[in-house]
């Protein structure tokens, strides 16, 4: 036990060990040492996200485009609501995890059990939310086009309102069967081919005249946009993406290679291809800490149950995993303005 | 452990307070995007943004200084854990993301056509 919490502390002493530099025991000290490198590790992580989203700044997906589901609200477009829910979560097992260090600066076994209960129930909520954001993410809602030059088209109706392919796209007669493993003697594997051909999308766009093409670009207003005659300035806002004119919508279609659903590493609806890999790499390696949190958090509470802090004296061990706790909470902080509000 | 440990709830449940209000007051201007602040520019980046970033800095400053309770630290561990990281970012960040804004130049002026 002496060696998880060191408090020896005597002057004739100084290098035989069991001081504590800075006021903080060896644990906590090293526990504070640990974040400043994951910090810097997400730091690192973020920062490259802010590269490529500079190097690509006129084409970047708006989150409030992206991001625009809530549970048992299917078709309404509710932009940030979900993942503030997630954020009051999360700020709230904070709440409950640093209430729990508090009871155990008291002693209070009962109250510690209680809110380090409430802490990991918490977290096991975020990581849920998280996995439903990403099934809504990879799944996509509206589908897209994949260019020649690898730019990324949406469509949208004459009111500027987005349409999915669902809503227009032709029925060819065409016998193209996805490859399965039990039918065929020589097997050769595929990615799940896209509900739609691109022959079908092209032709169901050519048979609704009203439909019009919006490109990734984010249209900024200035002298040379505006005199722009391929682009339809009547639909198209300033700092929105761009809305073609049909003659225009119906040339760049022609250019088309890939018909485009979801989001996977390679492609996605949403627009640029870096754009997933960022949003899967960050939320995904937050969530893993979120994870981790939980099962480091559920270590520790079986100890406080079997009562090995009582008997030593001192509940820090619970100080330490509430640091862990409350730096990834300090991480989701800055990847919520950073993915979603920015 | 030398120093007695005194409640603190209630300073929790205000910090809590000060969070939830910050998170409500980003929510409110990310679904409205008030115009006067999303097309007013600040050194090449809009107002709307910086509100964004400083409230980002200002919950993190609680988060850090009350819930992981630097503010009971001593002040040498205080400036061992917030200095480096600060300088590192501050740093890291000025270098890809000037680096960044170069290259779109790059790709915007080359004659080589890319979005297409």
């Amino acid at each position: 036990m002496e060696a998880t919490v060191t408090t020896a502390n005597s002057e004739e002493k100084t290098w035989g060990g069991g001081n504590e530099p800075m006021g903080a025991s060896y644990g906590k000290l090293m526990m504070w040492f640990f974040i400043v490198s994951d910090a810097l590790t997400f730091s690192g992580f973020l920062a490259a996200y802010g590269f490529s989203r500079f190097k690509f700044i006129e084409t970047w997906p708006l989150a409030d485009e992206v991001f625009t589901h809530f549970p048992f609200m299917h078709g309404v477009s509710a932009p940030m609501y979900y993942v503030a829910l997630m954020t009051f979560i999360l700020i709230f097992s904070s709440v409950t995890m640093v209430l729990a260090v508090d009871a155990g600066h008291q002693m209070k076994k009962d109250k510690v059990v209680l809110y380090m209960f409430l802490t990991i129930i918490g977290g096991m909520i975020f990581v849920g939310s998280q996995a439903w954001e990403w099934n809504n993410f990879i799944k996509g809602e509206y589908g897209a086009i994949e260019t020649k030059g690898g730019s990324l088209l949406q469509f949208v109706d004459k009111e500027g309102h987005r349409v999915a392919l669902a809503d227009f796209a032709a029925t060819l007669p065409v016998e193209r069967e996805q490859l399965t493993r039990n039918k065929g003697k020589w097997f050769m594997s595929e990615p799940a081919l896209p509900s739609y051909s691109l022959a079908e999308v092209q032709a169901g766009f050519k048979a609704h005249p009203d439909l019009l093409i919006r490109t990734e670009v984010i249209y900024e207003g200035d002298e040379a946009t505006m005199k722009d005659a391929k682009i339809n300035h009547d639909l198209t806002k300033i700092k929105h993406k761009t809305i073609l004119t049909r003659e225009e919508s119906l040339l760049r279609l022609g250019q088309a290679t890939y018909v485009v659903e979801g989001a996977n590493l390679t492609r996605n609806e949403y627009g640029s291809k870096l754009f997933a890999d960022f949003f899967f790499f960050i939320t995904g390696f937050h969530g893993f800490h979120v994870f981790s949190g939980v099962i480091i958090n559920i270590i520790i509470f079986f100890n406080v149950l079997l009562g090995t802090y009582e008997k030593r004296g001192s509940y820090e061990m619970v100080e330490k995993v509430g640091l862990y706790w409350h730096f990834v909470d300090l991480v989701w902080v800055f990847v919520f303005t950073v993915f979603y509000l920015v | 452990m030398s120093h007695v440990h005194v409640s603190n709830t209630s300073r929790i449940w205000k910090v809590f307070g000060i969070l939830s209000a910050v998170t409500i007051v980003e929510v409110i201007l990310g679904i409205l995007k008030p115009e006067a602040l999303h097309l007013n520019h600040f050194l090449g980046m809009n107002l709307l943004n910086w509100i964004f970033y400083a409230l980002t800095i200002y919950k993190a400053y609680y988060i850090v200084y009350a819930f992981m309770h630097m503010e009971g630290e001593k002040s040498s561990l205080r400036s061992a854990v917030v200095l480096p990281v600060i300088f590192l970012i501050l740093y890291l960040l000025f270098i890809l993301l000037t680096e960044g804004n170069y290259i779109y130049g790059v790709f915007k002026d080359s004659t080589i056509k890319w979005n297409f």
